[in-house]
């Protein structure tokens, strides 16, 4: 499961959905690997103001990245080529392999083996 | 300009929507001028030659596209409109190495007419060598003639003479070649309802799949859509309620993504996940630029989702102590949904996921009876682009194209039958398609659900 993806679920639960403390979903025991892609600047473009940054910086911590800047890159920081590169190794290039997403608001926990997250629940949750 | 566009004689209603599409994603305006679903030939005017360019490069159903020098009902009337539309033009190719072809529809012409209808247009002045391999420049007179598929439906007879005739000068090929690459006898990772590769790749054309493009399929299987949304550039992720269906049964590899790098590209895949549509775990925000899906009908895959069959309580079950949905190989237990509310799940989920303009491109099947068939389903959020018929023996399906409205835009959906579902909790109870089709002839049938849960 990519980064870039973490940013865009949250907990299945549908009680969960209008928490603030459900998203991000957090990793735990998170394998981590790096694989090389062709560059896609103009997808980092289009996809950015779709990004929660608030989420993506908690997330890229927890994985033990450097720190992201406080604030989204927006309009010319956009045509640096470097960010554009960093955000597309983060967002796309790294992915988890084994871990644990879970939610800060019910603490229910999923699955990601061999890089698939299992999102679905028991019947209890449904 | 007017340009000829000479289609592929098949999926017919898929046609006009899939140019118009293909336009869209050029960025350039098409107007159809005549169109007839009995005829490959089609003119439309478009801004220039770029344009066509364009709009064919990225058709499926388009085989190729002409710059129309003229056209008639028969020779004496194409003569005429070939002088008053493109006599100006004659001195610019009366030196370029050129070809000249008699193509026809539905009819024949002996070479040696074909030598005459070629010399009738001498008057042109064209002195460059003949060159029938790379030729600079190739023109088409094109005769159309009536087939016995328009007879045999309508009732016209035929005529000895063509209907209509066309003289055009080549432009470009269309990327219909496409379909051959994606074919799927020739993929690595497939299922029995793996989506064809032409209406897979006419699917991603729909919806505007581009480069820079983030699309997703809630019912993924074996990636058929978003390996077609991703060979026109569209970074793609999948989900599937049941995680087999996209990891197959190789031990260390991920079936879908060995589509991926067969056709060379893996950096347009993005994740697949298992997940429930019902019970998605996507953010309630618009980060999609486009949605292409086939969802399950309940024949062939079951239509479930989760939770428990007929009303059996939802407890969290604990053995040794331990929840069982913790446990190595717990298996969420599904229950049958009803066909129509699935179609609105997939409405709802699409408002809520889609970027303004975004587009939904989803197929769902219908009966070929008109008494029974099944309304299209509605949105104030979503305008109906297009809806695309593929008939079979006994049932269709269609493709219907939604646009997300922007916030401020609403459709008129009070043509949409407020419909709901069928009561009652056996797959055969919620899904009248389903009926439909199973029951045909066979009066009433116990079904697998009522039989593993009474």
């Amino acid at each position: 499961m990519k980064v870039i993806t973490a940013n865009f679920v949250t907990c299945a639960v549908k009680e969960c959905k209008t928490s603030p403390a459900s998203f991000p979903l957090h990793f735990n025991d998170a394998e981590l690997e790096q694989q090389e892609l062709d560059f896609q600047p103009e997808f980092i473009r289009n996809i950015l103001p779709r990004i929660d940054w608030e989420a993506l910086r908690t997330i890229s911590n927890e994985l033990g990245f450097p720190s992201l800047p406080e604030s989204k890159p927006e309009e010319e920081a956009l045509n640096n080529e470097q960010t554009l590169k960093d955000l597309h190794r983060l967002l796309l290039e790294t992915h988890v392999t084994e871990g644990k997403l879970t939610c800060g608001n019910c603490g229910h926990s999923y699955m990601i083996k061999e890089g698939i997250a299992n999102f679905l629940l028991p019947s209890h949750l449904v | 300009m007017d340009y000829l566009v000479r289609f592929a004689q098949l999926h017919e209603t898929f046609r006009r929507p899939e140019i118009e599409a293909c336009a869209t994603i050029a960025g350039v305006d098409i107007e159809i001028i005549t169109y007839n679903e009995y005829s490959p030939y089609c003119v439309v005017r478009l801004p220039d030659e770029a344009a066509a360019r364009a709009v064919a490069k990225r058709s499926i159903l388009i085989k190729d596209i002409f710059e129309l020098w003229g056209e008639g009902t028969n020779y004496e009337e194409l003569h005429a409109d070939v002088h008053r539309r493109t006599q100006h033009r004659w001195d610019d190719y009366n030196a370029v190495p050129f070809k000249f072809t008699v193509d026809y529809f539905a009819g024949t012409r002996s070479q040696v007419k074909k030598g005459e209808i070629i010399r009738s247009f001498s008057y042109m002045g064209f002195k460059g060598p003949i060159r029938l391999t790379n030729p600079d420049e190739e023109f088409f007179v094109m005769e159309e003639y009536i087939d016995d598929y328009e007879v045999s439906v309508t009732g016209v007879s035929r005529t000895e003479d063509p209907r209509k005739i066309y003289l055009s000068r080549k432009i470009a090929d269309s990327c219909r070649e496409d379909v051959l690459k994606y074919d799927l006898k020739k993929r690595r990772y497939i299922s029995t309802t793996s989506m064809d590769a032409e209406l897979s790749l006419i699917t991603a054309n729909m919806a505007l799949a581009a480069p820079g493009k983030l699309f997703f399929d809630p019912f993924v299987g074996t990636g058929s859509f978003i390996v077609a949304a991703s060979h026109f550039g569209a970074l793609t992720l999948g989900a599937d309620i049941d995680g087999r269906s996209f990891r197959g049964k190789e031990i260390g590899k991920l079936g879908i993504y060995e589509n991926f790098d067969q056709y060379g590209l893996k950096s347009k895949f993005v994740d697949t996940f298992t997940s429930d549509l019902t019970n998605t775990p996507l953010r309630r925000t618009a980060v999609l630029d486009g949605i292409v899906c086939d969802p399950p009908y309940g024949v062939r895959e079951g239509l479930r989702v989760l939770g428990n069959r007929k009303g059996k309580p939802a407890v969290n079950v604990i053995i040794d102590g331990v929840p069982a949905y913790l446990r190595p190989g717990f298996v969420p237990p599904k229950k049958p949904y009803g066909f129509e509310a699935l179609q609105n799940d997939v409405l709802n989920f699409a408002v809520r996921s889609l970027v303004p303009n975004g587009r939904l491109s989803m197929w769902m099947p219908t009966t070929n009876d008109e008494k029974t068939e099944f309304p299209v389903p509605m949105h104030q959020n979503l305008e109906i682009v297009s809806i695309s018929v593929q008939h079979f023996n006994t049932w269709s399906r269609r493709l219907i194209t939604y646009r997300r409205l922007p916030e401020g835009q609403l459709s008129d959906i009070t043509l949409a039958r407020k419909k709901i579902d069928d009561q009652g909790t056996s797959a055969d109870d919620l899904n009248a398609f389903r009926r439909m089709h199973m029951l045909r002839g066979h009066g009433t049938r116990v079904g697998k659900d009522q039989k593993t849960t009474e």
